[in-house]
């Protein structure tokens, strides 16, 4: 009888083990290994050599100017992908919602195809795209008699021609997400939205909204965690450049991940708080505004 | 207050057509329940006049006026859905005041009509709640509310009771019969279920396969059906029917309409069978007595057989309706009738 009281009380423990053993090893292990490296000048070639200078890390972090570029670069690149996508994503997903006809069908297919081709493979293809002599878009601009670009090459263009090259990618899988929100509405609710004599404004602003709103929520995390955390198109569109006005938080913590250890780490925890800060304020804020049914 | 009429009005989706050249008047400040098995165009025609699925061709007319091109928010016309089609991110309050709301009704004036109606339903406790958190009965009263408010010329409800269990039901029954009689406005009632149509209608329209089979009011449907299929669809447990065995005509009796005997009768029609299942309802039992040529539900008030007990069936001759191959009603005017009856009656002997 005691023997399965007891056994009764550990159950619960023992079949989460297998699962906690593993986020323990590769998450909380990880992340306080970060912090612990954040406090260190770490030698690679001598861990010997490793020396604890407290948070001088985070004071030099603090003082530099590459820190504060990347960290605007990052504000900027953020908002402006967020907001594109999601606008974008919404008008997407509500035009291809209106009607089911083949062109729709053909649309979501089209805008989805993107997510599934390596981001690697679309960035070199953009690059090509946006050649300033060669390039296609620089082409079609002078077709229609309009003023060409420099994109990727000139510091005033290139965060833009980054961003729109994330909006292109993300933009499909986000619509679907918000697709299928928009088809669980049930139309019985439009039904009577229309018999109250709404308008097709207020029926978006009143009831599309609200009754989406949770997914519109978790896209809205989903993609500022994303996007703080960009990394690959910096990596191979421009390499932070020119004039450092695409380097990026992660793009900062990768160009010290060998001559300063401590300190790419160090950056790493900000980031982190960052993001955590950013997400607890979204709670805190729209929390109540998300109707989950 | 309005009446409602359609003119050869046909209704297609996509090839198949569902409702063809149907006229049909719905007079002001009735009860009208539109009644029929699924799919037999009832919901159709109601979400015509609610402009939600515009006729494919002819004209609805509401207060005498066609209304094809009016946008469903401004025909006058309130619904209440059979889901009930509350909007679940609004309060109570919210739900009940977004129509007023569109319609620029002044806040004070919204205040107050939400007030005295939420009263009326005893919603007013619940103004500030979220759907989610009420019952079944109580979204259905903010249905109602909702619609209730916008004082419209017509009520338009859509098997608005079939998501309440039956206790409930009847309650709700009651309830709608009350208010129609208070606000006096023309009611449009869509149900399969016979029941609530027999109980609270003042005239009953009912459908099969897109076609009115009847409009009358319960009392003729029940007592003088046009046709078999009304005959048959009305009435728990519905009329017993037979083939005559000539013409393809056919005869039938209510449940209620037979005695049952352990003794040979001589009613006009009768046959000996055996009792092969009992129902006891309280106030009445129900039989089906059974022999090799006819199975019929007989009902009874008083509960004095068994299952397995041999009894004689009798149905007297005015209680005998007289069915034709069209399935229409034979009246005993017409020269057949008397030849089938008597056919009947000999069959009897046999």
């Amino acid at each position: 009888m005691n023997n399965t009281t007891r056994w009764d009380t550990l159950r619960p423990y023992v079949m989460i083990l297998p699962a906690m053993l593993a986020i323990l090893c590769f998450v909380i292990y990880p992340v306080f290994y970060l912090l612990k490296l954040s406090f260190y000048r770490y030698n690679l070639l001598n861990k010997a050599k490793s020396k604890f200078i407290g948070l001088d890390n985070y004071k030099q972090l603090f003082s530099k100017d590459e820190f504060y570029v990347a960290l605007n670069n990052t504000l900027i690149y953020t908002v402006t992908v967020v907001l594109l996508t999601i606008v974008i994503a919404l008008l997407l997903a509500l035009l291809i919602n209106r009607k089911k006809t083949r062109f729709n069908a053909f649309l979501q297919a089209g805008i989805f195809t993107p997510h599934i081709i390596s981001i690697v493979s679309i960035a070199l293809v953009w690059m090509l795209l946006m050649e300033p002599n060669f390039g296609i878009l620089n082409y079609v601009l002078k077709t229609f008699g309009l003023p060409t670009s420099k994109w990727l090459q000139s510091s005033s263009t290139s965060m833009l021609s980054v961003i729109l090259v994330s909006v292109w990618h993300n933009v499909g899988y986000y619509a679907l997400i918000l697709l299928a929100a928009l088809q669980s509405v049930p139309p019985t609710i439009y039904e009577a939205a229309a018999l109250d004599n709404a308008s097709r404004f207020k029926t978006f602003y009143k009831i599309t909204l609200p009754m989406i709103s949770p997914q519109l929520f978790f896209v809205l995390i989903i993609m500022t965690i994303g996007s703080f955390k960009v990394f690959d198109t910096v990596r191979i569109m421009t390499g932070g450049g020119p004039n450092n006005s695409t380097s990026t938080l992660v793009y900062h913590i990768y160009e010290y991940r060998s001559n300063n250890l401590g300190y790419a780490s160090a950056t790493g925890i900000i980031l982190m708080v960052i993001i955590a800060i950013l997400t607890f304020v979204y709670f805190r804020v729209l929390a109540n505004k998300v109707h989950y049914q | 207050m309005a009446s409602i009429e359609f003119r050869k009005v046909t209704k297609s989706f996509g090839d198949s057509t569902v409702i063809k050249d149907l006229d049909l008047t719905i007079a002001d400040g009735e009860f009208t329940v539109l009644v029929g098995p699924s799919g037999c165009g009832k919901t159709t025609l109601l979400r015509m006049i609610a402009g939600l699925d515009p006729q494919t061709s002819g004209a609805v007319l509401i207060d005498g006026k066609d209304v094809t091109q009016i946008a469903p928010g401004q025909r006058g016309v309130a619904m209440v859905f059979q889901n009930y089609a509350i909007y679940p991110t609004m309060s109570v309050r919210e739900n009940i005041e977004f129509g007023l709301k569109n319609n620029k009704v002044s806040k004070e004036e919204r205040t107050e009509l939400v007030e005295s109606i939420s009263a009326t339903v005893g919603l007013s406790e619940y103004l500030d709640r979220k759907p989610s958190t009420l019952s079944g009965g109580q979204r259905q009263r903010v249905a109602l509310a909702r619609a209730m408010v916008k004082k419209p010329s017509v009520f338009l409800m859509d098997e608005p009771l079939s998501n309440l269990d039956a206790k409930l039901r009847i309650q709700m029954r009651i309830e709608l019969i009350e208010l129609h009689k208070k606000l006096g406005t023309t009611f449009v009632y869509v149900t399969h279920d016979q029941v609530e149509a027999m109980s609270m209608a003042d005239t009953i329209v009912l459908m099969n396969k897109g076609v009115i089979q009847q409009e009358a009011s319960p009392d003729l449907i029940y007592r003088e059906p046009n046709n078999r299929f009304t005959a048959q669809f009305v009435g728990v447990p519905p009329m017993n029917v037979a083939p005559l065995g000539t013409d393809g005509a056919h005869f039938g009796f209510r449940p209620e309409s037979a005695v049952l005997t352990r003794t040979p009768s001589d009613a006009w029609f009768r046959y000996k069978g055996v009792i092969t299942t009992r129902e006891m309802l309280g106030s009445e039992t129900i039989y089906q007595v059974k022999n090799e040529q006819f199975t019929f539900m007989i009902k009874c008030y008083e509960d004095l057989f068994t299952v397995d007990e041999h009894v004689y069936v009798g149905v007297p001759v005015e209680k005998i309706m007289l069915f034709g191959a069209d399935e229409n009603r034979i009246p005993r005017e017409d020269p057949r009738a008397a030849d089938y009856l008597e056919r009947l009656r000999r069959q009897g002997d046999e």
